[in-house]
């Protein structure tokens, strides 16, 4: 018989801070609490009375992981208010410049946060001494990624380049072309991290998850789609809020986002791979097929296959948009504000990324709205919490605190914005 | 002169409250157009230090701590002869910590042939744009001790 509770009140290797609260009585889960997020609320508010065009660099600095999706989806956003569409070259940039995002934060995850659960490893530093060779490769893949980002972003550390409308600078053929071979190298790296990673251990758990994510009839999406489940949506990102709920949690210094129909929802790489696996490139499809990984998967702590699989990708889509790349005329096409309200929905790497705004005739802000795919899977991570130890109770106390600890990274949650601090310990019940 | 020689890095996060010191510190360096030094501010992960001071003979890092002590407190240490203390977290909204960053590019002979870390206490990092004044009070110390440093150490570079 079992009575104990799991408390983690000090997620490591998470983005930010989190806390974990399971309680089992007689065998049962009686309760699973997660507090892992805080929405940008500050940010929600700081917007407002700020002009349209401010929106891009403000909102860049509620993430450093990925700054670029805070551009591109309030970019988008304003583009939708004002009815304009950047199309073409430009276009392509943008999904470049999410490419090498994607190659940054996805190493990261990868290498340094999920990695060391599945070799058993408390953390990065003590796989370095053993596997320098990994932590190499997560270095080098960061690198390229950073140097899209670099370049296209206009500046070392903060991307700047950006704006409604496009960008303010766009690079030459050549400029581009210097990346290709450090991108070429990086997606050799790539492919074999696909085979490492399904190579690894995983437990045997699945879920029947409705999976949310854009869909586009002929690319693997970043900005532009419609919303898309596995279980029949199939809406504009302008409808999002017509379909989406968020309801305050108590517990949680957070609201719980939930799909009014079905409750909770699933995205980041697993979604999009599910809804999106033809957009694939041949080769990351390829690779994919290779590592074991079929066109569905329902199994959370695969994730980091799926991961690997759209870091291919996105080394793969980097190098053929910078083959085909011809310099744009015009850095960005020309904007008139208006009285309005647009939305926008990109896929952060770590899933869809919903900001709208509404516009005074001027192009100031009255009103944001911003929610983050962290805070969109909360409710499914404590889900899956509930299942993985209802269905794994007889482990060890610590095994099973550390496997649920794995159980939430499989999602790559960003936390930057918690602000709870707390310590672990572990607490069992004699009933 | 090799103007990479002498690199200072300020980390932090502008709407982190006492998190901005380190970019604050950086912004108002800049100002004092120090010779053979350069200036970055550094927001997103850690990680990426280990390439960014790649080719720097001289490297300061200056970013809030988290410790339990006075806020305002300046915190000093030589990377390369000092261990970091544990219970001293550079405080850090991201997995990869600076100080876990460190070790990182130690285990992987990566670090650069001088590294100095200045950390200041601070008081509040929840969302916000402002300082709290104790740590707004212990700037132009550190600013006065880094320019110091580089004043010392910038003719041998």
């Amino acid at each position: 018989m079992n009575n104990k509770t799991i408390k983690v009140d000090y997620l490591a290797r998470v983005e930010g801070e989190g806390a974990l609260h399971v309680k089992i009585k007689n065998d049962k889960v009686t309760d699973v609490k997660l507090k892992i997020y805080e929405p940008p609320r500050f940010f929600e508010a700081f917007l407002r009375g700020r002009m349209y065009t401010e929106a891009p660099d403000i909102t860049a600095r509620i993430c450093g992981i990925c700054p670029i999706a805070y551009q591109m989806s309030s970019v988008h956003a304003m583009e939708d208010a004002f009815g304009i569409r950047v199309d073409g070259q430009l276009r392509q940039l943008r999904r470049l410049i999410y490419c090498g995002e994607w190659i940054e934060s996805h190493a990261l995850h990868i290498y340094m946060l999920h990695a060391p659960d599945f070799l058993g490893y408390p953390d990065v530093i003590h796989i370095a001494r053993d596997y320098p060779d990994l932590v190499q490769h997560a270095l080098q893949m960061k690198k390229a990624g950073n140097a899209i980002v670099a370049l296209l972003g206009g500046r070392e550390v903060h991307p700047v380049n950006v704006r409604v409308g496009g960008f303010y600078k766009v690079p030459s053929k050549q400029e581009l072309s210097q990346l290709a071979e450090n991108l070429k190298r990086g997606r050799d790296v790539a492919l074999e991290t696909v085979l490492w990673t399904a190579q690894l251990s995983f437990p045997d758990f699945e879920q029947d998850y409705e999976f949310v994510a854009l869909w586009h009839p002929t690319e693997y999406p970043f900005n532009e789609g419609r919303l898309f489940s596995n279980k029949g949506l199939d809406i504009s990102v302008q409808e999002y809020e017509n379909h989406f709920a968020e309801e305050h949690v108590a517990y949680s210094n957070a609201l719980h986002s939930v799909l009014k129909e079905r409750g909770a929802y699933f995205v980041g790489p697993m979604a999009r791979y599910n809804l999106n696996f033809d957009q694939l490139s041949p080769l990351a499809q390829q690779v994919s097929r290779e590592a074991g990984l079929a066109p569905k998967c329902s199994n959370p702590f695969k994730s980091i296959i799926v991961r690997s699989v759209e870091m291919l990708y996105a080394f793969d889509e980097a190098l053929r948009i910078i083959e085909e790349y011809e310099a744009p005329e015009r850095p960005s096409v020309d904007i008139h504000p208006r009285t309005a309200t647009g939305y926008a929905c990109t896929e952060a790497p770590r899933g869809i990324l919903y900001h709208r705004y509404k516009l005074s005739e001027d192009g100031s802000i009255l009103d944001a709205k911003i929610i983050p795919p962290t805070s969109q899977n909360q409710k499914i991570i404590e889900n899956d919490l509930l299942h993985y130890v209802e269905q794994f109770i007889n482990l060890p106390e610590e095994q099973l605190t550390w496997q649920c600890e794995q159980a939430i990274r499989n999602y790559d949650p960003c936390i930057s914005c918690a602000t709870h601090f707390l310590k672990l310990y572990f607490e069992s019940q004699d009933e | 002169m090799d103007d990479t020689a002498i690199l200072v890095i300020g980390i932090g996060n502008e709407y982190r409250s006492d998190d901005r010191v380190g970019l604050a510190i950086v912004r108002a360096l800049k100002k004092k157009k120090l010779p053979g030094t350069k200036l970055i501010e550094s927001g997103d992960d850690s990680l990426n230090l280990i390439d960014t001071w790649k080719d720097a003979k001289f490297v300061i890092l200056v970013d809030a701590v988290s410790s339990d002590s006075e806020p305002g407190t300046i915190f000093r240490y030589n990377a390369l002869t000092e261990p970091i203390p544990t219970q001293l977290s550079f405080h850090s909204s991201h997995a990869i910590s600076v100080a876990e960053t460190i070790e990182l590019g130690n285990m992987l002979h990566q670090l650069p042939p001088n590294l100095f870390l200045f950390g200041i206490e601070g008081k509040h990092f929840s969302s916000g744009i402002k300082m709290s004044a104790e740590v707004e009070n212990a700037i132009p110390d550190v600013i006065e001790e880094v320019i110091q440093v580089i004043q010392t150490f910038q003719p041998f570079m």
